[in-house]
C-alpha cells in the first residue's frame, strides 16, 4: 500500500462555468416555437380506469393537445421492457414488464403516466392537466414486497405466472451452508430493512423532444446518465425506428445517481409530443412531481442468519430477502438484485453462503439502481451480522473482522458468490483504522461522554464494491489546426471527468491542457458509449482512453517515419516528440497532427486525419475491479432526547491508482452524506392506500451541511490488476460503507441499554422510542 | 398555479378596499406561505394584495416598555435589529431558528402571526409575552388572537399592521425543528415578567399555539427547579407517525428545560 503523491490541485476546469451560472442544463436550453409538456398522474395506486374525458382540458386556453394511452396506441408507440433482465447476468428468467409511456387501463401506483397536455405555456399545460376527468375503479392494493406475496394479494401482472414474484435469485450453496450452521457453535438471525429511498438529483428530471418533419428525424435534449441507451430504448422499443433518426444530447446534467441512467417515459413522451404538435416540446419535473415519479433506490427486507465458532471464525452466512420492485420491472433494477446477494461476503473468508432474494411487484414507484445498487444493501447485511456475532460473543468487532479478512497473499481470491477480486489489503486498511482512529482509546472518549451525559458508540465496517461493468469507448481526435478533442463515450454529471481526463491526455501527449476540448453527450458527436453509473468511468473510460493515446501515437508513427526519412519501426514517441531512436531528428506530434489534414502531402496515402479510438472492457465477460475501504465511525447519543450527533467519521480508500485525489475525496464526502441521509433521515413512505406521504422535501429529510461531521478520508493504493491504469472505482464508496457505520455505531451506544436493533433510517424519534421501550423492559424486568 | 390579478396597495385603507371589491381575494406579505401554497394548488385566490408598498407597516421601534415591530418586518431585520438585542433578544434568536437564510429574508413577522400555521414559531412568543395585534381597525390581545389551527380572530378583510411586544425581564425559546422542514416540531418560549411566569408551545398543539400553564404555575411557585418533571402526558398535542404525540410531550419537557437553562 503507499500514500498517493500528486501535484497540488488547481480546481476542476468545468467548476468556472458551474459555480458562475453559465453551465447549460436542459431547463436552460430554449427553443423556437416550444411547447410545453405536463402529465396526467395517477392519483390511485392501483385502480381500473374506466374512462378518460379530455374535454374540458383541450379547450382550455393554450391547450394544443391532449393525449392518453388509446392516442399511443393508435400512433403504433411501443411498450419498454427492463433495460435487461437478470438473465443478462446468469440469473433466472423472471417475469419483465412492457410498461406503455401512458397507460390505457389500469394504474398500477400513484404517479403512473395517464396523459399528457401540450401547451402554449408551462402553466396552461399544468392547468389543463388538472382539467382531465379520470374515472378511476379503485382496486385493492399492496405496497410492501412481502405482503404482495400473499396468496390474497391483490396481483399487479395478470399474465405473470408466479403472481406478483418477477424473479427469485439464488446464489451459494444451500447444503453446504446448513451443514456449517449445524456444526457452528452460534447461530444467530436478524431481520434487517433498507429502505427505499429518493435520488435527489439537484437537478430534476428534464426533457425536449424536437421533430424535424423535414427529415422525419427526432432530438431529445435530456438530462441522462447515458445517451445511447436512452436512443436506443426510445428508437428501438417505443418509436420504432433506425437509431440514426434519433439524436439525444444530454449537455450539463446537474446529478444523477443512477436515477438517470435508464429513460423515463417523459423521455418519449416529449418526442412523440413534438411530432403531434410539429413543435418542440419541454418537460421539466417539479419536485414533487419528481419524488412521486422517479424511480427510487434500495428498498429491501431480509431476513439475515450467522453461523460462527466462539474464537470467532464464521462459518456460513444465509440471507433470503425480498426486494420491492415496485410496480415495474423498470430500467436497470437488475444490478441492485444481483449486487445485494454478490457482495454479502464482503472481506471475508465465509467459506458457505445461502443466499436468496425475490423481486417483488408492488403498487409503488418502480426501483432501480441509486449510487451503491445493491452494494449498501449487501454491506448492511454482513456488516450487521458481523458487529451482532461480535456483541454475542463478546469479541472486539474490529477483532472478528480481522479474523475473517482475506489475507492479501490470498488474492485473487473467488467468493462463494463468485466475485474474482484481483487485489486489496483489507486487513491492513482495517488496521491503518485503527490506528489513525484511535480505537484503542475509545475507553477514554466513552467514559468522556459518559460524564456528558452522553452515550458514545463506535464501529469499524468493512466494504467491497464493483465497479467497472459494461464495455466503453474513447476517442482522441487532432483538429487540423493541432488542437485535439477527447470525444468520451463516458458521460460525467459532477464527477469533473472533464478535468481528470484532459489531463490524462495532456499528460500523455506533453500538450498544453488548454489546447483539449472535452466531448460528450451527444450521439451524433460520439459513436457509442455506455454513459458513466456503477463507478465505471477511470477504469474504463480511462483504460479506452489510454488506448485511444496509443492508437493515434502508432498512427502518427506512420507520418512521422515518411516525414523524417526513417525506418517506421525506429520511431518512437516521448515527451511529446516522435523521434528516430539513436539520432537527434524528431518532429512534435502537433505537428504530425497539422501535416494529417494538409490538402496534399503524405496524408493522400495515409489517410487524412488524425485520431484514435480506444475501447475498454467489463462485467460481464471481462473482469471488473474491486474498490474497497473501511469506515471507522463514532455517534454520542443523548438516552433522554434520543439526539444523534456523528462525533468521528474516518474513511479509508483502497481506490487503486489515485488519478486526482481532491476529486476522489470530494467522491467519498459526497457519498457519505448520502449515506448518512440513509442511515439518518431518508424514506420514502407510502400509507395503506399506496399514497405517497413523503411527497416533499417538507417531509423526506435530506442531509444537509449541519447533520455532517468533518470526514477524515485517506486514499491507500493498492493497484488494480485487471486494468493496465491500475486504478479502481470511487464513485458509490462512501454510500456503502456509511449506512451501517453510522447505524453500527449508534447501536454500539446503545445496546448496553438494551436497544438491539434499530431500522433505518434512525430518526431521532425512532430512537427515542427504542430508548423507552428498552426502559420499560427494563423496569417490567 | 392559477392565473390572478395583483394589486400592491399604498395605504392600508386602500388594500382593504381592494380586497372587500374584489371577493376572491388574499393579502399577500412576504409570501413564503401563500405563494408554495399557491404553486401546490392549495390556495387560487383571483387576486393578491400586496402590502409591501404600504409605509409604516415595516420597522422595529422600542416604547418605553413595549417593543413595536411591524407586521411587514422580516426574520432578518428583527435579528439585525440592535432595538430587538437590547429589548428581547430572544425574539431575534428566534427569528434566526426560522426555516434558512432566504425565507428570512422574505418572510415576515405578520405572515407567520396572521397564518397562525401550528408549527411557526413566533405564536409562542406572542403567547408567552402577551404581544397585542394592532390592525387596521382595532387591537387584539394575545389571550383572544389565536382560535385554532390556521385560525385568527382576524376577520376575512382585516389586515394585521404591527404587534407590540411587552419587554419581559427575561425570555429564551427552545425548538425542536423538523429535520425535512425546519418547522417547529415543538417550540417552547418562556418569558419573566417580575415574579409572572409565562410559557407558550407551539409545534405540537392540536388546537395550535397554547400556554403551559402547568409549568407556568410550577415556576410561580418554586421557581426554575420546579419546571423539572412536570406530567405532561395530559396534553392536548397532534400525534402522526413521524411524531407521536408521546415524543412531542417528551420534548416539550426538555425544550422548556433548556429554555429555562438560557435565561
Amino acid at each position: 500500500m503507499t500514500k498517493p503523491s500528486q501535484p497540488p490541485f488547481t480546481g476542476r476546469t468545468e467548476d468556472r462555468r458551474f459555480l458562475t451560472g453559465a453551465g447549460r442544463f436542459v431547463d436552460d436550453i430554449e427553443l423556437g416555437r416550444q411547447a410545453y409538456m405536463a402529465l396526467v398522474l395517477s392519483t390511485h395506486a392501483h385502480a381500473e380506469i374506466r374512462g378518460i374525458d379530455t374535454t374540458t382540458a383541450a379547450a382550455m386556453p393554450g391547450v394544443l393537445a391532449v393525449l392518453t394511452g388509446a392516442d399511443v396506441l393508435a400512433d403504433g408507440l411501443g411498450p419498454v421492457p427492463p433495460f435487461f433482465m437478470p438473465k443478462l447476468w446468469g440469473g433466472p428468467d423472471g417475469y419483465g414488464t412492457l410498461r406503455p409511456i401512458l397507460v390505457t387501463d389500469h394504474v398500477r401506483c400513484v404517479g403512473d403516466r395517464v396523459a399528457i397536455v401540450i401547451a402554449e405555456t408551462r402553466d396552461e399545460a399544468r392547468l389543463a392537466a388538472e382539467a382531465v376527468d379520470i374515472d378511476y375503479a379503485p382496486l385493492p392494493v399492496v405496497t410492501g414486497a412481502r405482503a404482495a406475496l400473499a396468496d390474497d394479494a391483490p396481483r399487479l401482472w395478470a399474465d405473470c405466472p408466479t403472481g406478483n414474484l418477477s424473479c427469485t435469485l439464488r446464489l451459494g450453496d444451500a447444503a453446504a451452508t446448513a451443514q456449517a450452521f449445524a456444526q457452528a457453535e452460534v447461530t444467530l438471525k436478524r431481520r434487517l430493512i433498507s429502505p427505499r429511498v429518493a435520488p435527489s438529483s439537484l437537478e430534476p428530471r428534464a426533457c425536449i423532444g424536437v421533430h424535424d418533419a423535414a427529415e422525419d428525424r427526432f432530438t431529445l435534449y435530456t438530462s441522462s446518465q447515458d445517451p445511447h441507451g436512452f436512443r436506443a430504448v426510445i428508437a428501438r422499443n417505443v418509436l420504432k425506428i433506425a437509431e440514426s433518426r434519433l439524436r439525444v444530447v444530454s449537455p450539463d446534467v446537474g446529478g444523477g445517481f443512477g436515477l438517470k441512467a435508464h429513460m423515463h417515459p417523459e423521455d418519449a413522451l416529449v418526442l412523440w409530443a413534438a411530432r403531434r404538435v410539429g413543435r418542440p416540446v419541454k418537460w421539466t419535473a417539479t419536485r414533487s412531481e419528481a419524488l412521486l415519479t422517479d424511480t427510487q433506490g434500495r428498498g429491501q427486507e431480509v431476513e439475515a442468519e450467522i453461523a460462527l465458532d466462539r474464537d470467532g471464525t464464521v462459518r456460513g452466512v444465509r440471507v433470503e430477502a425480498w426486494h420491492n420492485l415496485g410496480a415495474y420491472f423498470w430500467g436497470t433494477a437488475t444490478p441492485p438484485i444481483f449486487f445485494s446477494l454478490q457482495l454479502i461476503p464482503n472481506t471475508y473468508t465465509i467459506p458457505a453462503v445461502d443466499l436468496t432474494t425475490h423481486a417483488v411487484f408492488t403498487n409503488t414507484a418502480p426501483m432501480s439502481v441509486y449510487r451503491g445498487a445493491g452494494r449498501p444493501e449487501a454491506t448492511f447485511v454482513i456488516e450487521r451480522l458481523m458487529d451482532e456475532a461480535a456483541a454475542e460473543i463478546g469479541m472486539d468487532p474490529a477483532e472478528l473482522r480481522l479474523r475473517n479478512t482475506i489475507a492479501p497473499e490470498a488474492m485473487p481470491f473467488t467468493t462463494p458468490t463468485g466475485m474474482t477480486y484481483d487485489s486489496g489489503d483489507f486487513g491492513g486498511m482495517i488496521r491503518i483504522a485503527l490506528d489513525r482512529g484511535d480505537w484503542a482509546g475509545f475507553a477514554a472518549r466513552r467514559d468522556a461522554a459518559k460524564g456528558r451525559g452522553r452515550l458514545r458508540g463506535r464501529s469499524i465496517t468493512s466494504y467491497v464494491e464493483v465497479a467497472g461493468v459494461m464495455n466503453e469507448r474513447m476517442e482522441i481526435r487532432f483538429d487540423p489546426d493541432g488542437a485535439l478533442s477527447i470525444i468520451a463515450g463516458t458521460h460525467s454529471h459532477g464527477q469533473g471527468h472533464a478535468t481528470v481526463f484532459s489531463q490524462m491526455v495532456a499528460d500523455w501527449l506533453s500538450v498544453p491542457l488548454d489546447s483539449i476540448r472535452y466531448v460528450q453527450g451527444d450521439t451524433d458527436t460520439v459513436l457509442i458509449g455506455r454513459g458513466t453509473f456503477a463507478a465505471r468511468s477511470s477504469m474504463l473510460g480511462g483504460t479506452a482512453l489510454m488506448r485511444a493515446k496509443d492508437a493515434l501515437i502508432e498512427r502518427a508513427k506512420d507520418m512521422a517515419a515518411i516525414v523524417l526519412e526513417a525506418d517506421r519501426a525506429a520511431v518512437e514517441f516521448s515527451d511529446g516528440m516522435l523521434r528516430v531512436t539513436g539520432t537527434n531528428k524528431a518532429i512534435p506530434l502537433t505537428e504530425v497532427a497539422k501535416l494529417y489534414y494538409l490538402p496534399a502531402g503524405p496524408a493522400n496515402a495515409l489517410g487524412i486525419g488524425l485520431s484514435g479510438a480506444g475501447t475498454a472492457a467489463g462485467k460481464p465477460g471481462a473482469a471488473p475491479n474491486y474498490p474497497n475501504g473501511v469506515i471507522l465511525c463514532e455517534v454520542e447519543v443523548d438516552p433522554e432526547t434520543g439526539a444523534i450527533v456523528v462525533d468521528r467519521m474516518l474513511a479509508l480508500d483502497d481506490v487503486g491508482r489515485v488519478l486526482n485525489s481532491t476529486i476522489c475525496e470530494g467522491q467519498i464526502h459526497g457519498g457519505i452524506a448520502q449515506g448518512l441521509g440513509q442511515a439518518l433521515l431518508e424514506e420514502v413512505t407510502y400509507d395503506e392506500d399506496g399514497q405517497l406521504t413523503s411527497g416533499s422535501f417538507m417531509d423526506y429529510g435530506l442531509p444537509r451541511a449541519g447533520h455532517m461531521p468533518h470526514i477524515e478520508s485517506h486514499l491507500l493504493e493498492v493497484p488494480c490488476t485487471t486494468n493496465p491504469l491500475g486504478v479502481k472505482g470511487i464513485g458509490e464508496s462512501g454510500a456503502i460503507g456509511a449506512p451501517v457505520a453510522i447505524v453500527n455505531a449508534i447501536l454500539d451506544a446503545v445496546r448496553p441499554l438494551g436497544v438491539g436493533s434499530l431500522d433505518m433510517p434512525v430518526t431521532q424519534v425512532r430512537l427515542w422510542s427504542a430508548l423507552r421501550a428498552a426502559e420499560e423492559m427494563r423496569g417490567a424486568a | 398555479m392559477n392565473t390572478f390579478d395583483i394589486f400592491r396597495a399604498s395605504t392600508l385603507d386602500g388594500a382593504v378596499a381592494a380586497f372587500r371589491d374584489h371577493g376572491d381575494a388574499m393579502y399577500l406579505s412576504g409570501g413564503m406561505t401563500l405563494v408554495p401554497s399557491m404553486k401546490s394548488g392549495l390556495a387560487a385566490p383571483g387576486l393578491l394584495v400586496d402590502l409591501s408598498a404600504i409605509k409604516g407597516l415595516r420597522g422595529i421601534a422600542r416604547e418605553g416598555n413595549m417593543l413595536r415591530i411591524g407586521a411587514l418586518t422580516r426574520f432578518s431585520e428583527i435579528i439585525a435589529s440592535a432595538d430587538v438585542a437590547t429589548a428581547i433578544p430572544a425574539l431575534g434568536a428566534m427569528a434566526a431558528k426560522v426555516a434558512d437564510r432566504h425565507v428570512r429574508n422574505r418572510g415576515t413577522l405578520g405572515g407567520s402571526v396572521a397564518n397562525n400555521d401550528p408549527a411557526s414559531d413566533f405564536p409562542a412568543a406572542v403567547l408567552a409575552l402577551g404581544a397585542t395585534m394592532v390592525t387596521d381597525r382595532r387591537r387584539i390581545a394575545a389571550a383572544d388572537y389565536f382560535t385554532g389551527l390556521f385560525e385568527t380572530a382576524l376577520e376575512a378583510d382585516e389586515v394585521l399592521a404591527a404587534l407590540e411586544f411587552p419587554i419581559p425581564d427575561a425570555a429564551a425559546y427552545a425548538k425542536h425543528a423538523h429535520p425535512a422542514s425546519g418547522y417547529a416540531v415543538a417550540g417552547v418560549f418562556v418569558a419573566r415578567f417580575g415574579d409572572d411566569w409565562r410559557v407558550g408551545v407551539t409545534g405540537s398543539g392540536e388546537e395550535g399555539v397554547f400556554r403551559l400553564t402547568q409549568a407556568e404555575q410550577a415556576l410561580q411557585q418554586g421557581g426554575i427547579k420546579a419546571a423539572e418533571g412536570l406530567n405532561l402526558g395530559e396534553l392536548e398535542l397532534l400525534d402522526d407517525a413521524t411524531f407521536p404525540a408521546a415524543f412531542r410531550a417528551a420534548a416539550i419537557g426538555w425544550l422548556l428545560r433548556d429554555a429555562l437553562a438560557q435565561l
